[in-house]
This record gives structure tokens, C-alpha cells and sequence, in this order.
């Protein structure tokens, strides 16, 4: 496989430029319309060792209405778990249009033999995953064996057959935006469906910045090959606020193609309690609580 | 005569234990009665009242955990803090030339004695409110009083500072934290105040501070779901008309009192949820 010319990035202009995304000041109809449009980019995750079934199950009955006072507001885009909990998210969420995604490949370190992780992801497959989120070897892409980490994003795609594939780089492990560029390439290259910043279990997680050079990359991709690849900032997305910045920053970067749930996803938990009360205080007119929305 | 120049304290707000400046940029001028400029004292917004809140929640769990010895302790603490401060006091009360030296002193002087006064109840009040209950069937019963959580305080128009300490200290002696909106003719010894709390080991965001314009923001204070109660001060009967009429859905409680209304544990309890707790026994 060929591999993509190294992309050295001003790290300075990027974390200025990411800066100026903040300064937007949003109307009340576009605002609501921003957190409609976040709601229905949402992955709706819970990675914990302690989930349960009960557990999956309330969160996929979250995803299929937020609200249930207000039942027209949109359904999450999916629900994000882990491989042995994607038969019960698969049936609790039967008969609606949201996917289920899985992590697999080991995650969230990717420290294991790539047999293993083959395994992973066709386990996930076979239990009814349509979208695998896998971890990409950092320490071997730290250690400069490019081809390595392309040759197991191509095996993983292999495996993925008709699923797609999200390729978390952690950015928060590969340090530079110089680091987040270059993987961001091979990943894309390598047969991405999705590329996105992180685990969740590291911090820093997602930032402007790191999202804002993935994007980059996705836009120069784009013009090389015409393939349209999706992005997905995940982890410390918190608030309605930050996420609506990210949607700036999508739609000056990228444009309004790759403002939909296809194209684009937030991979968050407590930011859809945030956004319904954004949307409730929006058609109130008072700030609300969060104890009068339900637990994830 | 020196030609110093006097370096100008800004008035600015107290939220989550800094001293943020209006969100809003918006002063409003302290005038004397023949119009001189005092200061400029922010003029706070609905959004600077969000964040308020926002830090009083935050404040709320370990606050309330705390024990009510140390909350004594604490309180204690401030009134410490004020005894060295009570000049600065007088002269931010005495400003505008509304009220004299004199009156401002005694003020100061009861000020202070109010808070040791309430320090003392942190750890008392609950003996009082705390009942067993006679129940009919093999249960120990008994109620104790906890913290309703995040109160609003509009202070008394007159007296800026024996009002704000007489509104605030049972708040808080009980446990909870406060957003607190400061009088309006009065609000420069609000600050002085909030820097007093500031170091008095009391945690950031259980007292936030706010000057501005009462009318604009008691409607939001009432309306935000995440308040738990009001605590409103020497209000008029349209006022508190106004506030009652304002969004049903939210049933938080509100409390009007007016200056000089009796001490004790009662307006402690005022902002305090009794909790019952049926234990078996005999069994």
C-alpha cells in the first residue's frame, strides 16, 4: 500500500483557527435547530465494565425516544457498546432505524495479538453490529511501523464485511497534530469508513483542535479521491455548547454535505440530557435541571 | 499633600469563588444624593445568574456533608475576618450619604455579632426540629432536617449589610448555598463581604454574590428548576404577587420575610426538607 506523504501542521494557525469557531454567536432558530440536528448525530455510548443488559437496555429505550415528553424530537443516529452487549442492544433497538455500533479490536488499548483482534470484530459482526469502532495500535505507529497500522485497519475492513468501519486514532496518545494528521491519511487510505479521535478513556479526549486537522485531512482526501469519509469526535463533548461549536467548525470546514448523521457523529453519553434541556429551556424560556431528566 | 493617585477598587460579582466581572459589561453608577459618582457596580445579567446557580449546585453535596461543627467553625471564621474590615465597612455603607457613621457602625457592630450568633446554631438547630414519631407498628421513627439545596436570597433593600447577613446566614447555616442578590441602594459592602467568605475557608460556590437590578432578576431566580427555594426579603405585595404568579410547573418553595422579624432556629428551618426514617425494631 502507498503510503501518504507526511503533512507537517502549523500547530500555532490551528489552535487559533479552532479558536475562532467559539466566537460564533448563534440565533435562537438556528440554535434550536443545531441541537435537533446533535441530537440525531449522537452515538449513545456506554463503555463501562459494569454495564449490564438492564443497563443497554435503558439506554437503547433513550436512544429510540430522548424525550418522552416530547416524542417528535429525533432518535440518536446509535448506540455504542460493547461486543457481548450488541444482541441486547440489537433487540431492544428492532424495528427502528438506529445502528449498533460496537468497539472491538481490543479495545480501548488495541494490546493484543491481531488474531485476537480479528476475532473481536467478527464477533461483533456475527452478534449484529453494523458499525465497529476499532482502537488503531498506537504504540506501533508511535514506533513507526506505518504499515503495520495500515495493514491491520485493511484486515479489520476485510472483517467488518458489510459494517462500517471507525478507526479511533487517540489522538490523546499520538500527541502531535503532526502524529494525528499522518494516521488520520493512513487510516483513510487503508479503507476508513469513519476516523475518530478517541477512546474516551484517555484524556485529553476530543478537542477542536485534534478534530479540526482530522477534518482538514478528510477535506484534502475528499479532493484527491472523491471519497467522502465521516468524522467523529468522542469523549468530553459534555454540553450543548461545545457541540454546537464543533458543528461550526464541521460545516466551514467540510460544508452542509457532511452535516448529516451519515457523514458526522458525536460519540457522547451526558450530552443528550444537556441538549434536552437546551431544548426545554428554549421553549420556556427557564433554565432547567438535571434531575427532572432521566438517568442514561 | 501627596499627589498619589488612590487606586480604585471594581466592584465586580462573586460566583463560584472568583470575582468575575459581569458577563453582561453592564454598570450601573452609585451616586451620592448631590450626584457624585461613587462607583461603578456591576449590573448583573440572567446569564451571570445561570453560572451563579450553576456553581451553588455544584457547591451543594459537600456543603451540606460537611459537618454542622465545622460549618460553625467557619462562620465563625468570617465574623474573624469582618472584625478587622469593619472600617471599610462603615465607609462603603455611609457612601451615598444615605446613612450616618453612627447608624452604619451599630450595623457593622450587630452584623458581626449575628454571624457568631448563627454560627452557634449550625449544630443546635436539629435538636429542635428532629422529632420521634409515635407509630403504630414495631418501628423506631424519627425525622431530622437536611438542606433543601440551592436557595435564592434578595436582600432587603435597606441596611446592605445587616440585611444581606440576616437573609444569607440562616441559608447557609443550615447547610445549603446561595445565590445571592444583594441590595440594590446598598451593594458595595456585598463585595467587601463576598471577600470576607472568600477567605474564610467557606468552599467556592456556596455563597455567590450578585448586585444589580432586583426586578430583572428575581423572575429568572424563580423560574430556574434548578433552585430549590427563595428566599425573599421586605418584598412588596405586587412583588410577591408577581413572583407567585410566575411559571405554576415550578413548585419550589418560597419564604417572604421582612427586617427585624424574630430570630432562633426558625428561619433555618425555613429552608430545611424534614426527612423520616422508619428503622424496625422488636423484631
Amino acid at each position: 500500500m502507498n503510503q501518504p506523504m507526511p503533512v507537517i501542521i502549523d500547530e500555532v494557525g490551528v489552535a487559533e483557527r479552532a479558536a475562532r469557531f467559539k466566537t460564533r454567536s448563534i440565533k435562537n432558530a438556528s440554535k434550536i435547530a443545531a441541537l435537533k440536528l446533535t441530537m440525531s448525530m449522537i452515538d449513545l455510548t456506554t463503555l463501562e465494565g459494569s454495564d449490564s443488559p438492564g443497563k443497554v437496555r435503558q439506554l437503547c429505550a433513550k436512544a429510540r425516544c430522548p424525550d418522552p415528553a416530547h416524542p417528535e424530537l429525533p432518535m440518536v443516529a446509535a448506540v455504542c457498546v460493547y461486543p457481548t452487549m450488541v444482541a441486547v442492544a440489537r433487540k431492544a433497538l428492532a424495528g427502528t432505524s438506529i445502528h449498533v455500533a460496537s468497539v472491538a479490536t481490543s479495545f480501548p488499548s488495541g494490546m493484543s495479538d491481531l488474531k485476537t483482534r480479528i476475532a473481536d470484530v467478527r464477533y461483533a459482526v456475527a452478534e449484529g453490529a453494523d458499525e465497529i469502532d476499532m482502537v488503531i495500535s498506537r504504540g506501533k505507529f508511535l514506533a513507526g511501523e506505518y504499515h503495520a497500522i495500515s495493514d491491520e485497519i485493511a484486515t479489520f475492513k476485510e472483517a467488518c464485511a458489510t459494517a462500517h468501519l471507525k478507526v479511533i486514532l487517540e489522538t490523546g496518545e499520538l500527541v502531535t497534530l503532526d502524529n494525528v494528521r499522518f494516521a488520520s491519511d493512513l487510516a483513510m487510505r487503508a479503507g476508513a469508513d469513519f476516523i475518530k479521535t478517541s477512546t474516551g478513556k484517555v484524556s485529553p479526549a476530543a478537542t477542536l483542535e485534534f478534530t479540526l486537522v482530522m477534518l482538514l485531512a478528510i477535506a484534502d482526501y475528499y479532493r484527491e479521491t472523491g471519497k467522502k469519509i465521516g468524522m467523529k469526535p468522542a469523549g468530553g463533548i459534555r454540553d450543548s455548547k461545545t457541540a454546537i461549536q464543533y458543528l461550526v467548525m464541521l460545516k466551514e470546514t467540510l460544508g452542509p454535505e457532511w452535516l448529516t448523521p451519515d457523514m458526522f457523529r458525536f460519540g457522547a453519553s451526558s450530552l443528550a440530557n444537556d441538549l434536552l434541556m437546551q431544548l426545554r429551556k428554549q421553549a420556556t424560556g427557564a433554565y432547567q435541571s438535571p434531575i427532572y431528566f432521566s438517568n442514561d | 499633600m501627596s499627589d498619589r493617585l488612590p487606586v480604585l477598587k471594581t466592584y465586580k460579582l462573586y460566583i463560584g469563588g472568583k470575582f468575575p466581572r459581569t458577563e453582561s459589561g453592564r454598570y450601573f453608577p452609585l451616586r451620592t444624593k448631590t450626584g457624585d459618582l461613587v462607583a461603578n457596580v456591576s449590573l448583573a445579567s440572567r446569564k451571570d445568574l445561570r453560572q451563579a446557580v450553576q456553581a451553588a449546585r455544584a457547591a451543594t453535596g459537600a456543603w451540606a456533608k460537611a459537618t454542622p461543627f465545622l460549618r460553625g467553625q467557619i462562620l465563625y471564621r468570617l465574623s474573624e475576618m469582618l472584625e478587622d474590615r469593619q472600617e471599610q465597612i462603615v465607609r462603603e455603607l455611609t457612601a451615598t450619604g444615605e446613612v450616618s457613621t453612627k447608624t452604619a457602625q451599630e450595623e457593622v457592630r450587630t452584623g458581626i455579632d449575628r454571624i457568631v450568633y448563627y454560627a452557634g446554631w449550625t449544630d443546635k438547630f436539629q435538636q429542635i426540629a428532629a422529632t420521634v414519631n409515635p407509630v403504630s407498628s414495631p418501628h423506631f421513627n424519627f425525622s431530622v432536617p437536611e438542606p433543601i439545596g440551592v436557595v435564592g436570597v434578595v436582600c432587603p433593600p435597606a441596611q446592605g449589610f445587616l440585611g444581606l447577613l440576616s437573609a444569607l446566614l440562616p441559608v447557609i447555616a443550615g447547610g445549603n448555598t446561595a445565590v445571592v442578590i444583594a441590595s440594590g441602594p446598598s451593594p458595595l459592602c456585598a463585595i467587601s463581604l463576598a471577600e470576607a467568605l472568600a477567605t474564610s475557608d467557606l468552599p467556592a460556590g456556596v455563597v455567590n454574590m450578585l448586585t444589580g437590578d432586583r426586578s430583572e432578576l428575581l423572575p429568572h431566580l424563580k423560574v430556574h428548576m434548578d433552585v430549590n427555594a427563595l428566599s425573599v426579603w421586605d418584598s412588596s405585595t405586587e412583588e410577591q404577587c408577581e413572583v407567585r404568579s410566575l411559571d405554576e410547573d415550578n413548585l419550589k418553595r418560597f419564604v417572604f420575610s421582612t427586617s427585624g422579624a424574630a430570630a432562633g432556629p426558625q428561619p433555618i428551618l425555613a429552608f430545611q426538607e424534614i426527612k423520616t426514617t422508619w428503622h424496625p425494631i422488636g423484631l
